[in-house]
């Protein structure tokens, strides 16, 4: 691939140990994947952050080339940690654990990346604009900035997001180029998605059996929230490796297949990922709840009192508002729980004691039954709520 | 069963497309199933892990690992970084085609990897044939061992 002279002698070592590492491994990259040259990022999203998926391994890479003096030269953010950073005793995390989450944290803030941890940076004022290049990890995040806000970003790991975060660069193919997002198949939904679930099974089966294409759906609702929408970007991510959807109208008709999805088809996901469990613990916010949805579950149990354990999951950033607004004193008063800066995925919190959950999130389901072995029951966000009161 | 055979070693050599530059030889150990190597690979032993995997409780420690592609989380390229800081990591990999988690990996441990060779490596090679990678040109030296091979079924 071609490079300026400038990343030239980043590639030769001049400008330091971790930015020639961090340069060989988007050339590499784009070496692979016939990229003609790098184009600049207005920010990075950075995964792996959580010491449950990173372990040691990830630690000593992390300490080792934040002991570089190698900073970011983009806006960058991280995803979700294995813990809420402040509350973590209280949530029973061990010190051990802990310890090494804070020293994780620590190499990050070394690297002067941003403590966001949020699977929805699109919500840390930082969403891209349209047609800006962006390098981002978290899968579902890189299909909403892909589709929704018609950003250009791959789907990065935890070590290309980290590079491109030092560098501000990332090698040109793929999403970044208009000729990959044009739609390849042609989605017609043939039933009524209603609830934020119907949009998270829907996706999920649109990622189980589409693998990576770029479909465009027709049949749903005119302008779906951003809410519903971030249902479907995280199952479509979790079950395959889709970048991006389309629900505009306007979009070109794809030559390709056409598929319709059926009630039974969602019907088959909800057989796979949903048991008839009764189970003590709801947890929401997979993705990272929105202020929008921390109001609908605050004004549901405003006075009430939870009979089993609610967890709510978001980011710090959001909790705030949440705070500021009285959500967040009403879901607590409720006996409910607001969780910041992880999720029930990455945190170890279901490894001691939880055998079941009930969730609103197809992609929840799909890692907790392979990662952690704890079944799920799928419901809507209110019927979430509903149960938890109940 | 066949008899091992007299004729002497023979050389295969091939040719790919360089991914991450160096050079690396040693035992070949082949797979015809990609792998993951987060929660796949033990990066203090080398030792595949994988309950589902062929190569199941068999070392890629020192070797030339040879396998179709990379699976799973990003977080395989940080095992493939722990691989070479704990001393087990494999001399050099041959991918029919690769993919970020691997590339990732030999990047930050400087392993050698070579792909999109003239013949399938995961056909021409068996395990324990001597490979010689050369990441620099993408040229690849197999030295099958007659008697391994007389005695192959």
């Amino acid at each position: 691939m071609h490079l300026t002279k400038a990343e030239e002698r980043i590639l030769d070592g001049q400008e330091g140990r971790a930015q020639q590492l961090a340069m060989r491994l988007l050339v590499a990259i784009g070496d692979a994947y016939d990229a003609s040259r790098m184009v600049k990022i207005r920010s990075a999203q950075i995964s792996g952050i959580s010491y449950k998926t990173i372990g040691d391994p990830g630690l000593e890479f992390l300490k080792e080339i934040s002991s570089e003096g190698a900073v970011a030269t983009v806006r960058s953010m991280l995803n979700p940690a294995g813990m809420d950073l402040s509350r973590w005793r209280e949530l029973g995390i061990s010190e051990q654990f802990a310890g090494k989450q804070l020293e994780i944290m620590q190499c990050f803030e070394k690297m002067k990346i941003e403590p966001t941890c949020t699977c929805i940076p699109y919500h840390e004022n930082n969403a891209p604009l349209k047609r800006e290049h962006v390098a981002w990890a978290e899968s579902s995040a890189v299909v909403f900035a892909n589709s929704v806000l018609e950003a250009h970003t791959n789907r990065e790991g935890g070590p290309t997001a980290l590079a491109s975060s030092i560098l501000g660069i990332s090698p040109l193919y793929g999403m970044h180029l208009e000729e990959h997002r044009l739609p390849t198949h042609l989605v017609r939904v043939k039933c009524k998605l209603n609830i934020d679930l119907g949009y998270s099974l829907l996706g999920y089966w649109l990622g189980k059996n589409l693998e990576s294409s770029v479909p465009r759906i027709d049949g749903v609702p005119r302008n779906p929230s951003h809410d519903k929408l971030k249902a479907l970007c995280a199952s479509m991510a979790a079950s395959g490796s889709i970048s991006m959807f389309s629900v505009k109208k306007e979009d070109r008709e794809p030559r390709a297949e056409i598929i319709d999805v059926h009630r039974e088809e969602l019907n088959e996901i909800a057989n796979l990922l949903s048991s008839e469990g009764s189970y003590e613990h709801v947890a929401l916010g997979c993705p990272h709840l929105s202020l929008h949805e921390m109001r609908t579950i605050a004004a549901m149990v405003s006075g009430k009192q939870m009979k089993k354990k609610l967890w709510c999951f978001t980011s710090r950033h959001i909790r705030d508002q949440a705070r500021q607004y009285g959500y967040v004193a009403s879901i607590e008063r409720a006996g409910g729980n607001v969780i910041c800066d992880t999720c029930i995925v990455v945190s170890p919190m279901v490894e001691s004691g939880v055998d079941g959950l009930v969730a609103n999130s197809c992609k929840a389901a799909h890692y907790l039954r392979s990662l952690s072995r704890v079944e799920t029951r799928l419901m809507g966000l209110e019927e979430c709520v509903k149960y938890a009161l109940a | 069963m066949r008899s091992v055979s007299n004729t002497p070693s023979h050389k295969i050599v091939m040719k790919g497309r360089k991914i991450v530059s160096g050079q690396g030889s040693g035992e070949a150990i082949v797979s015809k199933h990609p792998i993951s190597f987060f929660g796949g690979v033990d990066p203090k032993t080398g030792i595949v892990i994988d309950y589902d995997h062929e190569l199941r409780d068999q070392s890629i420690k020192g070797k030339v690992f040879v396998f179709p592609r990379g699976k799973g989380s990003t977080v395989g390229s940080y095992v493939i970084y722990a691989l070479r800081k704990y001393g087990a990591a494999p001399t050099a990999i041959l991918n029919l085609e690769t993919e970020p988690i691997i590339i990732g990996g030999c990047v930050l441990a400087s392993i050698p990897l070579v792909d999109r060779l003239d013949k399938d490596p995961t056909e021409v090679i068996q395990t324990g044939d001597s490979v010689t990678v050369n990441g620099d040109t993408g040229s690849v030296v197999v030295t099958k061992h007659s008697r391994r091979a007389g005695s192959v079924r």
